[in-house]
């Protein structure tokens, strides 16, 4: 017999009595009186920076300078300019040059300032920990409460990937002091519109 | 090889270095503080726990059916789902991935489990070495020692121990102490490893029966680093990290870090469902002792947990005698709830390392009953003749002494007057009571005494 | 009401001040108090270590000695906690079961059951708390500060009532002081660090005394605070509250 057929036969007999799911309430979850506010807020207090804007204008505009001015720059934004494709064929290495990355997310967790950001919104799986600095744009409107709004909102197996990130990379493993910047971005920067 | 220390005798040599203990101690309360605020910060805390709990309670009791579903779902996405029954088989398993593709660049993000099973080790020994890059065990892998936490690998270290250390290895300036420096000079050296590796090994935090699908947490993003990166990705779990639905993640991604660090939740929070195109994925399912652990009706409930450590800084023991102390994969608390399991002999110290004081079970985000756990694998160890014969001798006597009103009567009056009489009979080096603590004073008459003397007429 | 007094072996072989405070006590507030004297231990001492399976006889003697009473008082966290908890006597198993449901500590009689309002004591002195695990985590006589719930604790409610005392409490409300049965001299040098950490803290707040109610941590921390030479003096609630003092 295989460990496949060992484990499972030794689960069925070990397992105890069949006890029921509990039903989770999203209505008995904490509520914000300004969750936006509290989005912000939060980012804030993980590192991250939380900027509101009327419109992409000015992101526009910023992203032509760099481009400009010959900067790494990666865009998945289809409303600040064009949006770059080819990275799905990038190597890593050539990821790794990579100066900012700019993204678009599905949508806002207030409770933990996180984001949801499919592949799809990606390009490349790579990217948005490879950059140096993040730059991503959400809808204000897509801001939901906690994280029970979030997942009846986003579909974790349409795609191949997706991730909840909240604020640039981080570690506390020397002793305690909390380094913003460890392996993935460091610097996140999300534009609220 | 040399002999494993008891957690007692490990404990000792720890704390003959008070300051160091008190700075270990106060680190590690702080972490417990955060995780206060955290928690204070959610009205719902309680009913969040108590979510959580049902649903591993449930989820142990359908643990095979999770598991069919789940590997039916993961297999119709694209990963290669193998199952080990137990550490040997799992490293055997990966160096056959290994050897296969003739792989030579191996990254590896934080796994408990591959601790457990001594990957890293046995690898080695076959000339095979893996990149852990996970910083704190990256440091504590340089330094060729084990993690002392499981979410804080090297939570035992001082920023000069780390400055010392990246000076020998990455050649930083010496007696540069400044964690940002040398946070940065790890970046560096880290991301030439990530961009040029071929094999990605992760460990996995919950597994979603109803997807196929599993989620990793870092707040490094070095798991990330390498799994896009590399072109085959591994990730290893123990059986009992499915849960039932993606719904479910929400409840736990919620108490995860809270209970582990205290912030809200991890930076990334990666959920992987298919292989990039082009990529290899496998999950290497383990057992390990765990289906054992299962038909244990007092001990399953341990299953249930998240490995959040927050029983670990809660610990007022753990705190002052560090995790090599518990001479485990997995130190603290919880350890000494599953390492009996596992090897009773040698793990025979571990729930006798505790006062069983409940803070534990407080602080455990699905309500492991950790503390009343430690009572009853007491209990178990005994009968199965795994503590010493002067323990035994000694409680033994004690049992028969009061269960005999007039032989304790007896026996209390005379050891009262030995020590009157004669104080340097317990009054000695020979006492472990007396080290460092004064004996209480021996008065002439007991209550009962007293009681009879003044109050029965 | 008829209650049947439960003085821990160790407060009767060494701290016979204690059971009296607990008896007057109790006879203040109209209690008809007996104290069977074949009474022993409680089984904690064993059962903790490992066995239970060599508490049988000391579970029957205490049986025999309690049943009947309305309710088992005793001035101790712990042994209470573990009666609760453990006590059986297959012979008589619906006294025991009576016994386990009526047993309490002090405190907890006090402010529950006899629902004292007032004393007409007075301890003039800085006091610190310290709140023993096994009545917080086990019998729920004060708030844990691990759990987010509203706070409480009766022994505070208590010492409240005390003229004069000005009550302190650590900055780790509710940390171990290390005692932990025989774990204190098994680990004795993590159990003995523990409590000289708890003394700190009492130490930082300029106390003259530590109160509790469990005698075991105050006996454990008593013998640090005399072998250091300290001028604090470990104190149980019960002597406080009966004006002992």
């Amino acid at each position: 017999m295989s460990a496949r057929e060992d484990i499972l036969k030794a689960i069925t007999a070990n397992k105890p009595a069949l006890v029921e799911l509990p039903v989770i309430d999203s209505a008995k979850v904490i509520q914000y009186n300004d969750i936006v506010q509290q989005f912000k807020t939060v980012l804030q207090s993980i590192g991250g920076t939380a900027i509101e804007l009327t419109d992409l204008d000015a992101l526009k505009t910023e992203l032509e300078a760099k481009k400009a001015a010959g900067e790494v720059v990666v865009n998945r934004i289809a409303e600040i300019g064009t949006v770059d494709n080819s990275i799905a064929a990038l190597t890593a290495t050539e990821l790794a040059a990579v100066e900012v990355a700019y993204l678009k997310a599905t949508l806002g967790v207030a409770e933990n300032g996180s984001v949801w950001l499919y592949e799809s919104q990606m390009g490349n799986r790579l990217l948005p920990f490879i950059c140096q600095h993040l730059v991503i744009v959400i809808d204000r409107n897509s801001i939901v409460t906690t994280m029970h709004h979030a997942y009846k909102q986003v579909d974790t197996a349409k795609e191949g990937f997706g991730v909840f990130l909240a604020g640039p990379s981080k570690t506390a493993d020397i002793e305690q002091s909390l380094v913003i910047g460890a392996h993935g971005a460091r610097s996140l920067i999300v534009y609220i519109v | 090889m040399s002999k494993v220390l008891t957690h007692a005798e490990a404990a000792e040599q720890f704390i003959a270095d008070e300051p160091r203990t008190d700075w270990h101690n106060d680190t590690l309360w702080f972490v417990r503080q955060k995780r206060d605020k955290a928690a204070h910060g959610l009205p719902e805390w309680e009913q969040l726990r108590e979510w959580a709990s049902q649903i591993k309670n449930h989820t142990l009791s359908n643990l095979d059916q999770y598991l069919v579903e789940f590997e039916k779902n993961a297999i119709a996405n694209g990963i290669t789902v193998h199952w080990a029954a137990n550490g040997e088989e799992h490293n055997r398993i990966i160096y056959d991935i290994i050897q296969k593709n003739k792989i030579q660049k191996i990254v590896k993000s934080k796994s408990m489990l591959t601790e457990e099973c001594g990957m890293n080790e046995f690898l080695h020994g076959k000339g095979i070495d893996i990149v852990d890059t996970d910083l704190g065990e990256r440091i504590v892998q340089f330094r060729k020692e084990p993690p002392s936490h499981i979410v804080l690998p090297a939570i035992h270290l001082k920023k000069k121990d780390v400055s010392d250390t990246f000076h020998e290895h990455l050649h930083t300036e010496k007696g540069n102490n400044d964690p940002q420096y040398l946070t940065e000079a790890a970046r560096q050296h880290l991301r030439k490893k990530f961009v040029e590796s071929e094999l990605a090994i992760t460990g996995v935090n919950f597994a979603v029966a109803e997807t196929g699908g599993f989620v990793v947490c870092t707040n490094e993003g070095n798991a990330d680093m390498g799994t896009h990166a590399a072109k085959i990705h591994i990730a290893c779990m123990g059986f009992e990290k499915i849960i039932p639905k993606a719904e479910h993640l929400a409840v736990f991604l919620r108490l995860l870090a809270r209970s582990a660090t205290g912030q809200p939740i991890t930076t990334y929070s990666s959920h992987f469902q298919k292989p990039r195109e082009g990529q290899e994925m496998h999950l290497v399912i383990v057992d390990n002792g765990r289906t054992k652990q299962l038909g244990r009706a007092d001990f399953r409930n341990s299953l249930k947990c998240i490995r959040c450590a927050a029983c670990f800084n809660t610990c007022p023991v753990y705190r002052r005698s560090g995790g090599h102390s518990y001479h485990t994969a997995v130190a603290g608390p919880i350890g000494s709830i599953l390492n009996p399991n596992i090897d009773m002999r040698a793990n025979a110290d571990l729930p006798f390392a505790s006062t069983l004081c409940g803070s534990c079970s407080n602080v455990c985000p699905v309500k492991i009953d950790i503390h009343e756990q430690l009572w009853k694998w007491r209990q178990v160890l005994v009968a199965e003749g795994y503590v010493d014969t002067t323990k035994k001798i000694g409680l033994k006597g004690m049992a028969f002494v009061l269960a005999h009103p007039a032989i304790y009567r007896f026996a209390g009056r005379a050891g009262r007057a030995v020590m009157r009489l004669f104080p340097f009979v317990l009054n000695n080096k020979l006492n472990p009571w007396y080290k460092q603590r004064e004996m209480p004073a021996p008065p002439k008459q007991s209550f009962r005494d007293w009681y009879i003397k003044n109050i029965k007429s | 009401m008829k209650v049947g007094l439960f003085i821990p072996c160790y407060i009767d072989q060494f701290y016979p001040q204690i059971g009296i405070a607990t008896l007057e006590l109790l006879e203040k507030f109209g209690c008809d108090v007996s104290f069977p004297l074949n009474q022993t231990c409680c089984g904690q001492p064993m059962a903790n270590s490992g066995f239970a399976s060599l508490s049988k006889d000391c579970d029957k003697n205490f049986v025999a000695n309690f049943r009947g009473f309305d309710y088992v008082v005793g001035p101790s966290g712990s042994c209470v906690l573990h009666l609760k908890e453990h006590l059986k006597d297959d012979q008589f198993p619906g006294e025991a079961e009576h016994i386990r449901k009526h047993v309490y500590e002090l405190t907890e009689f006090l402010v529950d059951i006899l629902k004292v309002e007032q004393l007409d004591v007075s301890f003039p002195h800085k006091v610190g708390l310290h709140t023993s695990c096994h009545g917080q985590r086990g019998l729920h006589v004060a708030s844990m500060s691990e759990l987010v719930a509203p706070e409480f604790s009766k022994p505070e409610k208590l010492l409240s009532m005390v003229k004069g005392l000005q009550l302190s409490k650590p900055a780790r409300p509710d940390e171990c002081c290390g005692f932990g049965g025989t774990f204190c001299v098994f680990e004795e040098a993590v159990s003995v660090k523990m409590g000289k950490d708890r003394i700190a803290e009492h130490e930082a707040n300029g106390v003259e005394y530590i109160t509790g109610y469990d005698e075991s941590c105050l006996m454990h921390l008593e013998g640090i605070l005399k072998r250091d030479g300290s001028r604090i003096k470990a104190i149980h609630i019960a002597e406080i509250l009966n004006g002992n003092a």
